[in-house]
């Protein structure tokens, strides 16, 4: 692999000068003293445990919760360059949900030969349960997180889409908190836009989706597995922000033709559920049997316009990798402007041509499975041994519409905080996007996610990596 | 507020408070075990475990009874069916549940304590040590409550919670009384008389209350008085007539809230008809063990009308 050295650095360029977005907070950083960043470090470590921000390890008996490991220097962009990229984001979401709404109801997009009826024919996430209804509001994807990853200074790229539940943007907040409770005096300094609306702006969004039964003030609930879920403390937080419900699916159940939470006072129709279970698991009676996760009869009250389910059903289609592969033809088609965020160059193992480049390339590609999630499943050829590439390669052939590969990217870095002082570390970025009927609202900043491990480009949580507050510079 | 919310608030609370009295029960029995030679340490440590309500428990695993095996058996073995480390751990997850039900003061100082608790614990607790663990459980509570008072919303959640304290509490208070009475003495005879004066102190300790009683009786030790105490003297915060008092001010709140008497409120009003001018030479008549036993029935009765009167469960 190649040295740090050769990879964009977010703060300084390559003879070490700090780049504007960065000045103001270099300016500040040099007037601290590498001792008191220290215990501000070790005490921020202590507030996180205090507070129980943690996410659960699936497997692992002690280590039940663990930490996010926290980093306190700041993943900062600048106003102009944000501009540009929510203009992408904005872009790209509204061709998601063009694409969904298009996928079930008269699927044009397939009629006009842009991509093949395979790929959501063969995709689990497809819900025939959907096709010719149209949610409330005609939104399908109503929190989405995309994955962006910058190689250069105009180079930023689309890893992956995250429309069905994308999660983390707890972390997002709380970072910022921490990072206010920390340097209380670094926010004077530099103007950075403000995240902590977000719940509010959830809520607002949320019940901007009403369904057609609501009346009144809609009443917005969380939806949870329960506590053992990995995002639980993210559910709670988000539902005590928002002044909602955090409920579970035995909580819930159909009466008179809506879902109802089972309140001291007896049961209180719900008007819009955000629910973080997956489709699956929503209703018994129409998905899994076995669940006891969702609620009974829950699709037929949806369909009735009882209720909102956001993200709707059937909205996981589109974190399919392959479904992520034809992006750049989906937004055009339904935008008529070419894509403003590229993808990343990707080859479908489906087609023949490209398995044997990927074959023949193992060595130097990423391959991942179509539905996985997490960093698991995945072969990153450049780290993987002989031993591994030849076990992966089996796979591959066995069935190979499982599979994509793209080229290991130059990640950017920006500094974290270390024993030894700053060193670059690779990042990407997640913006939160919000969608109600008459708007695409982007938090200005995101969750940056951070390779801990020097030279790592694996900056998944479950795999070791860290978080940094996002800042978005004001204007 | 959910049914499973109010259900996770009362049962916080109600972990919180047994913890918080088996620490109680650990500290007389380490208090008793000091003052005395190590033939009668062992017969104390005994009643400290029967206590607690786990002598088959620990009968099944041991065959003596000295201090540090017993106060580790009751602190964290996990042949304990409810060992405090577990009680603890109720305590937490029962929060994590309801975590948007109560104030993040509250919630910190729990997950505060149960860090510092399953720490303290991770390994045998010491001679050295266990006075340090004790004191950090019953600390648990108050800082708990402290967070409670200070930052909760007066509403439904706040006296589900209380009524889990009050009821625990109750429940915890006739149990220790109904042992001590019951199994300690040599024969029914000994009641009332001069000999179990030791014992009745334990008593007191074990419910915190040793001081007190000395301050309103002038250092007189002895059962009737003890027992009109524990039982009828509304102003101990851990007597049964003060934690029926408490209990019922918050399931009328919860009535006024929900704007209905249930089930509850009514064995609730049965309940305080037998209390109401109780003196305690009529305890006595009924028999002591007698009346606790029907004490601690209402009680578990009380618990379910709750749980039934504001779906709890599905």
């Amino acid at each position: 692999m190649s040295e740090p050295d050769d990879y964009f650095d977010e703060r300084s360029d390559a003879g070490g000068t700090i780049r504007p977005a960065y000045a103001a907070y270099d300016d500040w950083f040099q007037q601290q003293e590498t001792q008191a960043l220290r215990r501000k470090h070790r005490e921020a470590e202590g507030q996180f445990r205090r507070t129980g921000i943690t996410f659960n390890v699936y497997g692992e008996d002690e280590a039940e919760e663990r930490l996010i490991p926290f980093d306190m220097v700041p993943r900062i962009i600048g106003s102009a360059e944000w501009r540009k990229l929510s203009r992408g984001i904005e872009q790209r979401v509204s061709a998601l949900n063009a694409f969904m709404y298009d996928l079930y109801h008269r699927q044009e997009i397939i009629r006009a030969g842009r991509i093949p009826e395979r790929l959501f024919r063969n995709n689990a996430a497809w819900l025939p349960n959907m096709v010719g209804f149209t949610p409330p509001g005609g939104v399908y994807t109503h929190i989405v997180g995309i994955d962006l990853v910058r190689t250069g200074p105009d180079d930023w790229f689309v890893l992956e889409d995250n429309a069905r539940t994308p999660s983390g943007v707890s972390y997002m907040l709380e970072n910022r908190e921490t990072m206010m409770a920390m340097f209380p005096d670094l926010f004077s300094q530099v103007g950075v836009e403000t995240v902590s609306n977000y719940p509010r702006r959830l809520a607002k969004s949320l019940a901007a989706c009403a369904p057609a039964a609501a009346t009144g003030k809609p009443v917005v609930a969380v939806l949870t597995p329960g506590i053992y879920n990995s995002a639980y403390f993210e559910h709670a937080f988000l539902a005590d922000q928002m002044g909602a419900e955090l409920v579970e699916g035995s909580d819930l159940r159909v009466i008179d033709g809506r879902v109802a939470m089972r309140c001291t006072h007896g049961y209180q129709p719900v008007d819009v559920i955000y629910r973080r279970v997956d489709d699956e698991f929503l209703d018994p009676l129409t998905f899994n049997p076995d669940s006891m996760l969702g609620v009974p009869g829950i699709m037929d009250v949806y369909r009735a316009g009882g209720v909102t389910i956001a993200n709707a059903p059937g909205t996981g289609v589109c974190d399919d990798k392959a479904i992520y592969s034809f992006m750049p033809e989906i937004v055009e088609f339904y935008t008529g402007e070419k894509p403003l965020l590229p993808n990343v160059q990707t080859w479908r193992c489906a087609d023949d041509d490209s398995l044997a480049y990927v074959l023949d390339n193992l060595a130097e590609l990423v391959v991942k499975e179509v539905h996985g999630s997490g960093g698991y499943g995945m072969l990153i050829g450049p780290t993987a041994s002989k031993r591994e590439i030849e076990k992966f390669r089996k796979k591959l052939v066995a069935d190979p519409e499982n599979y994509i590969a793209q080229p290991t990217l130059s990640l950017s870095t920006c500094p974290i905080f270390t024993k030894s002082g700053l060193a670059p570390r690779h990042v990407d970025l997640r913006p939160y996007v919000l969608v109600s009927p008459d708007k695409i609202d982007i938090t200005p900043g995101g969750l940056t996610r951070v390779a801990l491990k020097k030279g790592s480009l694996v900056v998944n949580s479950s795999q070791g990596g860290g978080t940094k507050d996002t800042w978005v510079l004001k204007e | 507020m959910l049914g499973r919310t109010a259900n996770s608030l009362f049962w916080m609370f109600r972990y919180l408070e047994r913890a918080e009295n088996t620490a109680r029960l650990l500290d007389a029995g380490l208090r008793m075990a000091l003052t005395r030679d190590i033939a009668t340490a062992e017969a104390e440590w005994k009643s400290v475990i029967q206590t607690a309500g786990r002598r088959t428990e620990y009968e099944a695993k041991y065959d003596d009874y000295n201090g540090q095996q017993a106060w580790n058996f009751i602190l964290r073995d996990k042949d304990n069916p409810v060992s405090v480390m577990d009680m603890i751990d109720g305590v937490r997850t029962n929060a994590r549940a309801a975590r948007n039900a109560i104030s993040s003061e509250v919630w910190e100082a729990i997950n505060d304590s149960w860090m510092q608790i399953k720490d303290l614990l991770a390994r045998p607790v010491g001679q050295g040590a266990v006075g340090n663990v004790v004191a950090s459980i019953r600390q648990a509570g108050t800082l708990a409550h402290g967070a409670m008072a200070g930052s909760m919303l007066r509403d439904a959640g706040f006296h589900f919670a209380r009524a889990g304290t009050f009821l625990e509490r109750a429940d915890s208070t006739a149990r220790i009384l109904d042992i001590k009475y019951y199994l300690l003495l040599p024969s029914l005879s000994y009641v009332g008389s001069s000999l179990d004066t030791g014992q009745w102190d334990n008593v007191l300790r074990s419910v915190s209350g040793d001081r007190a009683y000395r301050w309103l009786n002038a250092g007189q030790i002895d059962a009737r008085g003890i027992v009109e105490f524990l039982v009828l003297d509304n102003r101990f915060p851990r007597s049964l007539a003060f934690c029926h008092s408490a209990l019922r001010e918050e399931l009328l709140a919860l009535a006024r809230i929900h704007k209905t008497q249930g089930e509850c409120n009514e064995l609730m009003r049965q309940s305080d008809m037998r209390l109401t001018d109780l003196t305690v030479e009529q305890v006595f008549d009924q028999g002591l063990h007698q009346f606790l036993i029907d004490f601690q029935n209402t009680n578990a009765a009380i618990a379910r009308a709750i749980g039934d009167d504001y779906r709890f469960h599905i």
